[in-house]
């Protein structure tokens, strides 16, 4: 409760409700792909603010560098190559923590604490509190958290949580100088993405969409993809959602039944001793060969 | 055989109850670290294990202490677990039984019928505990897993777990009920009654005796 802007709505494994007298404003980053020049300046923006370095890789044929987020990189230009409307084209994305509304790796995670989501819709790692189990990896709709080599704990965009805590807006927004990326509310990133829409609707991308999927309740990282209609094609699913054998698997209320009849049979045991006590011998059994009551 | 050497007979070898309480030594270890990352209500229990992170390292090594332990003794105990159609009237007198009638049980032979069930659910159930716990052990095997695979597994390894837990409750709770059977796992031995009583057939079978 020490910073407003840290405020904490919903964590992993919780047995309470967290402290929700007071509300804050929900913040969004917007990243408007068709702004996007691929100069990787938010990466490196990225790297620095966190003081992150990955190791130095091998060129691998493409542009996409490193090949993979990892406890290292947060985030990542990824180059898609593809042929569209006969002529080549990279689709780039700029890949990293959607930040959902419903978390798949919230709900996974097993650890009391170990992901938080942020009352201004922030999801957040706290690496104190992971225990490095990876299943907010196999929660994740979007495939982004990365279990460290180094130190078995899970890494992703943090969407700058300390610099937004402090009225700051994320490293990556800083460093682009295309403003292809934009930070602010959600409400208002929705709006200036309505607005790239009319632009790139002129411009003949009459496909042109709003990535905020509502599988998941919407996300504090909005596109603007150029494509709408094939964000697959950019490496994004289509239809993300936590998914139901998620649900059931992480279900409070299955859990909660699971624990209470365990404890059921804890109890039946006691008051089936309680009634008819210890199976013992008949004392007239004892007599050897013969006389089986 | 003097009576005196008479009074007592060989139940569980040494060998058999070595296996047991190692089996039981790993499930505890299961047990308890899968309860704390079961639900968030037992979470505290992570603290006997030095903490989450250990904790979470520990259990699948558990896990394969309790593979490596389990199956060899399980196929031990192969033959004595065959079900037998006098199985079918303990099965049938399951309710008469718990309230210590003991008239119609039938001829159990060396296990009755209620721990031959115990016997055939745990084969299975460890199986699939095992195969899905290494689709979810981080961070060596589960990469090798797609992620659906894995919550599928996670599914999965948590109902199993549940049904384990439950039926080795039911296990521990029948042997402290029967008198004589914590005593036997642990020195090996029961009295001639306790043989006849319990388990006819198979006193028969061990002194050549008839029980009427």
């Amino acid at each position: 409760m020490a910073l407003q802007s840290l405020d904490i709505k919903n964590q992993s494994a919780r047995t309470s409700s967290p402290p929700s007298a007071r509300s804050t404003l929900e913040v969004a980053k917007l990243i408007d792909v068709s702004r996007c020049i691929g100069c990787k300046a938010c990466q490196s923006a990225c790297m620095e603010w966190n003081d992150l370095r990955d190791a130095v890789g091998v060129q691998e044929g493409f542009y996409t560098s490193p090949p993979d987020l990892s406890d290292q990189s947060w985030t990542l230009m990824r180059f898609n190559e593809l042929e569209l409307d006969g002529a080549f084209r990279w689709l780039i994305l700029k890949d990293g923590c959607m930040h959902c509304e419903d978390p798949g790796c919230l709900k996974a995670c097993p650890a009391p604490g170990a992901v938080v989501q942020y009352a201004n819709g922030i999801v957040d790692f706290h690496e104190e509190q992971c225990i490095g189990c990876g299943y907010c990896i196999a929660g994740c709709p979007f495939d982004i958290p990365r279990l460290s080599a180094k130190d078995s704990k899970v890494y992703k965009c943090t969407l700058c949580s300390d610099r937004v805590a402090v009225g700051l807006e994320p490293a990556c927004i800083k460093a682009c100088p295309t403003q292809a990326l934009s930070f602010g509310s959600k409400a208002e990133m929705l709006f200036q993405a309505e607005h790239r829409l009319d632009d790139l609707r002129e411009r003949g991308f009459g496909k042109a969409a709003v990535y905020d999927p509502q599988g998941v309740k919407g996300t504090h990282v909005v596109y603007v993809l150029p494509h709408g209609d094939r964000p697959e094609a950019y490496g994004l699913p289509a239809d993300p959602r936590v998914g139901e054998v998620l649900r059931l698997w992480r279900s409070s209320a299955a859990r909660t039944i699971g624990v209470i009849t365990m404890f059921g049979v804890l109890v039946a045991g006691l008051l089936h001793y309680m009634r008819h006590g210890p199976l013992e011998v008949p004392a007239d059994a004892g007599q050897g060969g013969e006389g089986k009551p | 055989m003097s009576p005196r050497d008479g009074d007592l007979i060989l139940r569980h070898t040494n060998a058999t109850r070595v296996a047991h309480w190692a089996v039981a030594i790993a499930f505890t270890f299961l047990f308890l670290s899968g309860l704390a990352l079961f639900s968030p209500f037992f979470f505290w229990l992570s603290a006997l294990f030095g903490g989450g992170p250990l904790m979470r390292f520990i259990h699948p090594l558990a896990g394969v202490a309790l593979v490596l332990t389990f199956f060899p003794y399980a196929l031990g105990h192969l033959a004595d677990n065959r079900w037998l159609p006098a199985d079918r009237q303990w099965v049938a007198h399951l309710f008469a039984y718990m309230r210590k009638d003991h008239s119609d049980v039938g001829e159990t032979a060396k296990y009755n019928a209620g721990q031959k069930l115990m016997f055939w659910s745990m084969v299975p159930i460890i199986a699939v505990l095992a195969v899905t716990g290494v689709a979810l052990w981080q961070p060596w095997f589960a990469p090798a897993f797609p992620a659906a695979v894995r919550r599928a597994a996670g599914l999965v390894h948590a109902i199993c777990a549940f049904v384990m837990f439950v039926g080795i409750g039911i296990h521990v709770y029948a042997a402290i009920w029967t008198k004589g059977a914590v005593d036997a796992m642990i020195r090996g031995t029961v009295t001639r009654a306790w043989a006849r009583f319990h388990h006819p057939a198979w006193y028969r079978q061990m002194t050549g005796k008839g029980t009427r």
